[in-house]
């Protein structure tokens, strides 16, 4: 069969009418990827600019105030523009209706409306990040954001709220989907665990979104009015904002994790080419992550002045809630165990991811035992650790699902050397970049620090060297897999002879994603002896 | 001290530091392990059974249920194990200070304010002695503050609103750095200060070399007549106030039924928030002083109350 | 009366209405989150300013709140109505139900307006020009910004209601809806009721405090 001729979603129709009014699941996906790449470079833009700066103890590149509204910009970017919705939005819009056999998902118009709500969400919060921006940080503590900050607070937060919106339409979206649109004989304990983890995080976003909406309602009508709700001098209370806050928040960032361990998932059977072992443990333990998740808020307030009973709950809860993610990272490299293992780059990528969210998860078993973290919170050891999860977990876990998938979504291959090459350098200039934090956060260095001590110098020059071989590693994938669109080699349906229906259709798929409905009589991960021999003689 | 050996690591100088920096070398021991028991897993895995090699693959582990629960059961022991270390270690940290020496804080974008009870004044320094209990009693006249002290291994937000504290006891002299660690504005980075431990006869010349107005218990007096507190609260008046002899650290019984312990804070909301604790047997006629008088003014009036504890004599 | 298809991803016409439904539920317990931050707040205040709450509270407009929640209740009664009368193939019945339905949720809104006048002669509006007794003032204040901020949002929540309301009548009286399709009326009455109950718990929340024997 000739691909060139072969109708498939993407060259079905040309018009601009068809994008941007379609309701096509993939061609959504496609959208939100386009938007959220524009948002990383942003984000990532910012963080070039701090870790510049960083790289002198003195304040010489930029004025404090301008140095406070890059790194809230950063912030606010790359949490609400950038991870919360990269992998649900991108991946997730395209492979949960293929994954399950279904031809879209349950409310594809709402899919639409859902990005048109991110890029009004994205456009208003740029604005007033390109107007001024805010300098409250992206945690906008009272009472510094409604009372003292000279920044469009306002503007930002309506623009986060409209985001949210989107992000809350998309989870409904995909609970339904996996409720009621799953083929004949796949059940539960047959779904892939990229849709199990999905499953979870759209929980979350459906359950812990809306509590962000409303506070960010609270500190703009008290901004814009001059109430008092966080407000000591009318009889307010700071610290119920950060409650308020953190209890979306923490939630937040088991939204944006939960995905790429569902994507690890899929990396670590397909380049093993055996079952998952403790399937059920590892689906079980998503739910579990997401329901704990949402208990362990005031671990970001221990110094606070929160009771010491509330205190010692928080961190018991939060030791408690990292079991599930221990028991995952068990499972994946038993996985390996007898198995036949590849090094193909997305399998780079979940390797690595393993190593740098066991350490980002290690240290934040440091972060959860109270007296330490009396000592570190507020340092860049709480950074170093959140940027071990988010970026050696969450976006390494993201390029790895975008280079397995990049054959099925754009029907080509990208060039094997530089997407090996690419994996091995950011995994490099990662460590580079945010080792050294964790010695920074331990020698005193609190965050959000324009200058510093110069004894600390050594440390930040390090970290801003790895952060510019990781510039230019981030900026690879964009050339090489931008090149693979129209020079690529051309991918048949099953390049890398995975299970899973999304590879039982051609790459690219049809409009309407499977000639006939599928019939699944199977687990998910399931690679026989005929498959494994198969793939190694290919 | 084998501490030293670590190449980047200054030892803590307060009492509790020595314990904490365990605790830092029990997690990052155990965390070590684990990543390294990890590393050689998976490139063992990874390398041995490589697509391509002969190695045996047959007898695949079928019975998953048992490793699932000894991994996680270890797991979770080790885990509780951290739990409770940690726990400890924070009600110590956390915990009531004994006999220790009170001194005022006031946070201020973007200066540290500490007032001694004797009425010295500084600013970004602290001057402590030595192996002597502090306890910090903190305000924020703005936003939220942190009063960081790496070398004491502690930290405690100010909020503004309330009172926060937080005790260290210094065991060698030095001078240390003090730190914003919540973001607070254009100067956060530049709110630094210095601790200033000193042994306990240079500490007392250096009090006695200060240039004081009054004692902040004094200077708490004056304030008490000039804003007609002791119109009703001493001496004849035909409004029943509550006496404030003897109050600080006694248990207060309130109109709802419930009891406090009269402390810095209690004291401080009955200053601004007369309603919100109304004491048992007397009416909630007190007037609120909320926006006549600053943290300055709030922390002479306790310091003042609190030293009618014994007997209306007024102590340092 | 025509043949219902399912849209294209769903197999029958009963998923595709499980769907819708399952959808609407998911949706409401986004809701519930959102009004359930804000009265969480409520409560936070109310415990740390009892005798202020309950002061502010004797100065909400008891019988506007009552009555409407009397024509809410009603309104919600009436959409039920529709709904069985929709599955009945009752298409005009279902409509001009729904347009009274409608009605009673405009004079709740016209009501609630009046309402809101009355309480800013009052002065009762934060950072408008609120005037309360200033031995309650404090509390009152946070009092009567929960009142303004939730009871708006009820109220956006409410004209929504409305639009979706009197779009589903349209289609109802063009005999859209019947045994084998009525997804999206039954869906659009979930979401009404939902809007009535969460005016029942701010009903109690906001008119009865201060009011009971004290």
């Amino acid at each position: 069969m000739n691909p060139r001729q072969e109708l498939n979603y993407l060259n079905c129709e040309h018009t601009l009418r068809s994008w941007f009014l379609t309701t096509d699941h993939k061609r959504v996906a496609i959208l939100f990827a386009a938007t959220i790449t524009m948002f990383f470079f942003i984000g990532g833009g910012a963080a070039t600019l701090i870790r510049l700066e960083l790289a002198t103890p003195q304040g010489d590149l930029v004025s404090s105030d301008v140095y406070n509204r890059l790194f809230s910009m950063h912030g606010i970017v790359m949490v609400w523009f950038f991870l919360i919705p990269s992998i649900p939005t991108t991946l997730g819009n395209f492979m949960v209706p293929l994954m399950i056999g279904a031809r879209d998902l349950a409310f594809p118009r709402l899919n639409l409306t859902s990005w048109y709500l991110f890029l009004l969400g994205g456009a208003v919060t740029l604005y007033a990040l390109f107007i001024g921006g805010v300098d409250t940080g992206w945690t906008f503590y009272t009472p510094f954001s409604t009372m003292y900050s000279n920044g469009h607070v306002i503007l930002a937060a309506v623009g986060v709220f409209i985001a949210g919106f989107s992000s809350i339409l998309t989870g409904l979206n995909f609970i339904v989907t996996i409720h009621r649109l799953r083929a004949p004989g796949l059940t539960w304990y047959r779904l892939p665990i990229f849709i199990w983890s999905l499953y979870a995080t759209s929980i979350i976003l459906v359950l812990a979104t809306p509590v962000l909406a409303m506070t960010l309602l609270l500190i703009s009508l008290e901004r814009f009015f001059g109430i008092g709700i966080f407000d000591p001098n009318l009889g307010g209370d700071p610290l119920l904002f950060q409650h308020l806050f953190w209890f979306y928040s923490h939630p937040a960032v088991y939204i944006m994790i939960l995905p790429g361990m569902g994507m690890v998932s899929e990396l670590v059977t397909c380049f093993s080419r055996k079952n998952l072992f403790g399937y059920k443990f590892v689906a079980w333990c998503s739910i579990a992550i997401a329901g704990i998740g949402f208990l362990v808020w005031g671990h970001h307030m221990f110094v606070t002045g929160q009771s010491v009973f509330a205190a010692l709950v928080f961190s018991f809860m939060s030791f408690i809630v990292a079991v599930p993610s221990a028991i995952k990272v068990f499972n994946w490299t038993a996985t390996l165990h007898k198995g036949w293992v590849s090094y193909d780059a997305p399998m780079l990528y979940a390797l690595g991811f393993i190593g740098l969210f066991t350490i980002g998860g290690l240290t934040g078993l440091f972060l959860a035992a109270l007296a330490f973290d009396v000592f570190v919170t507020d340092t860049y050891f709480v950074v170093a650790h959140f940027h071990y999860i988010m970026v050696g977990g969450m976006v390494t876990a993201y390029f790895g699902g975008l280079h397995y998938w990049w054959p099925k979504i754009t029907g080509r291959m990208y060039p094997d050397y530089w997407a090996r090459a690419a994996a091995i350098l950011i995994f490099f200039g990662f460590n580079m970049t945010f080792f050294p934090q964790f010695v920074l956060g331990i020698l005193g260095m609190p965050r959000r620090y324009h200058t510093y001590d110069p004894a600390l110098q050594v440390w930040n020059v390090l970290s801003s060297a790895g952060a510019s071989v990781l510039a230019v590693a981030y900026l690879l994938p964009l050339l090489y897999l931008g090149w693979s669109l129209f020079c690529g080699r051309r991918a048949g349906p099953n390049p890398w002879n995975a299970t899973g229906l999304e590879w039982q259709t051609s790459s690219p798929p049809p409009k309407h994603n499977f000639p006939q409905t599928p019939r699944v009589q199977r687990g998910p991960y399931v690679y026989t002896p005929e498959a494994v021999a198969v793939a190694q003689n290919a | 001290m084998w501490r030293e050996w670590i190449p980047f690591w200054r030892p803590g100088v307060s009492s509790y530091a020595g314990d904490i920096d365990l605790l830092f070398a029990g997690l990052l021991a155990i965390s070590s392990l684990v990543v390294l028991l990890l590393l050689v897993l998976l490139v063992t895995f990874a390398v041995r059974y490589r697509r391509g090699s002969n190695a045996d693959r047959d007898h695949r582990i079928k019975k998953t249920w048992y490793w699932e629960i000894s991994w996680t059961t270890v797991t979770l022991i080790g885990f509780l194990c951290l739990f409770v270390w940690g726990a400890v270690l924070y009600l110590e940290v956390y915990g009531p200070a004994s006999n220790a020496l009170p001194i005022y804080i006031v946070a201020k974008q973007w200066m540290w304010k500490a007032q001694h009870p004797g009425g010295q004044r500084e600013i970004n320094e602290l001057h402590a002695p030595v192996h002597r209990a502090v306890r910090l009693i903190m305000a924020s006249q703005d936003v939220i503050h942190s009063f960081f002290v790496p070398a004491f291994r502690v930290k405690h937000d100010v909020v503004p609103g309330r009172y926060q504290t937080l005790w260290f006891k210094a065991e060698k002299t030095g001078v240390f750095a003090l730190l914003c660690a919540e973001f607070c504005g254009t100067d956060h980075s530049r709110m630094t200060g210095r601790i200033v431990v000193m042994e306990p006869a240079q500490y007392e010349s250096w009090l006695s070399r200060e240039d004081v107005g009054g004692t902040l218990a004094s200077e708490g007096a004056k304030l008490f007549r000039e804003l007609g507190c002791s119109g009703c609260h001493m001496g004849q008046s035909t409004v029943r106030a509550p006496p404030l002899e003897g109050l600080y650290g006694k248990p207060v019984p309130l109109q709802d039924g419930s009891t406090v312990i009269a402390d810095e804070g209690y004291i401080r909301d009955s200053i601004l928030l007369p309603k919100s604790q109304i004491a048992a047997g007397y009416e909630p006629v007190m007037p609120s002083f909320a926006g006549r008088v600053g943290e300055d003014e709030l922390i002479r009036l306790v310091a003042y109350i609190k030293s009618l504890a014994d007997e209306g004599r007024p102590q340092r | 009366m025509h043949e219902a298809h399912p849209a294209f991803q769903y197999a029958t016409l009963p998923q595709q209405h499980d769907a819708a439904q399952l959808g609407m539920w998911t949706f409401l317990a986004t809701e519930v989150l959102f009004f359930g931050g804000l009265i969480v707040g409520y409560f936070v205040y109310r415990f740390g300013y009892p005798a202020d709450f309950a002061a502010a509270g004797r100065h909400t407009k008891i019988a506007i709140g009552a009555i409407n929640t009397g024509f809410l209740l009603t309104s919600s009664f009436l959409v039920a109505w529709a709904v069985t009368a929709a599955k009945l193939d009752l298409g005009r019945v279902a409509a001009w139900l729904l347009v009274l339905a409608t009605l009673l949720g405009a004079i709740f809104l016209v009501l609630k307006g009046y309402e809101y006048l009355q309480e800013f002669h009052e002065r009762l509006v934060p950072g408008r020009n609120f005037q309360f007794d200033a031995a309650h003032a404090r509390g009152a204040l946070l009092f009567f910004m929960f009142y303004f901020a939730v009871t708006g949002l009820h109220a956006l929540h409410v004209a929504i209601g409305l639009i979706v309301l009197l779009a589903i009548a349209a289609r109802a009286r063009q005999g859209a809806y019947s045994l084998q399709y009525h997804a999206p009326i039954t869906v659009a009455g979930l979401y009404w009721h939902f809007v009535d109950v969460v005016w029942v718990f701010l009903f109690a929340l906001i008119y009865l405090p201060g009011r009971s024997g004290e």
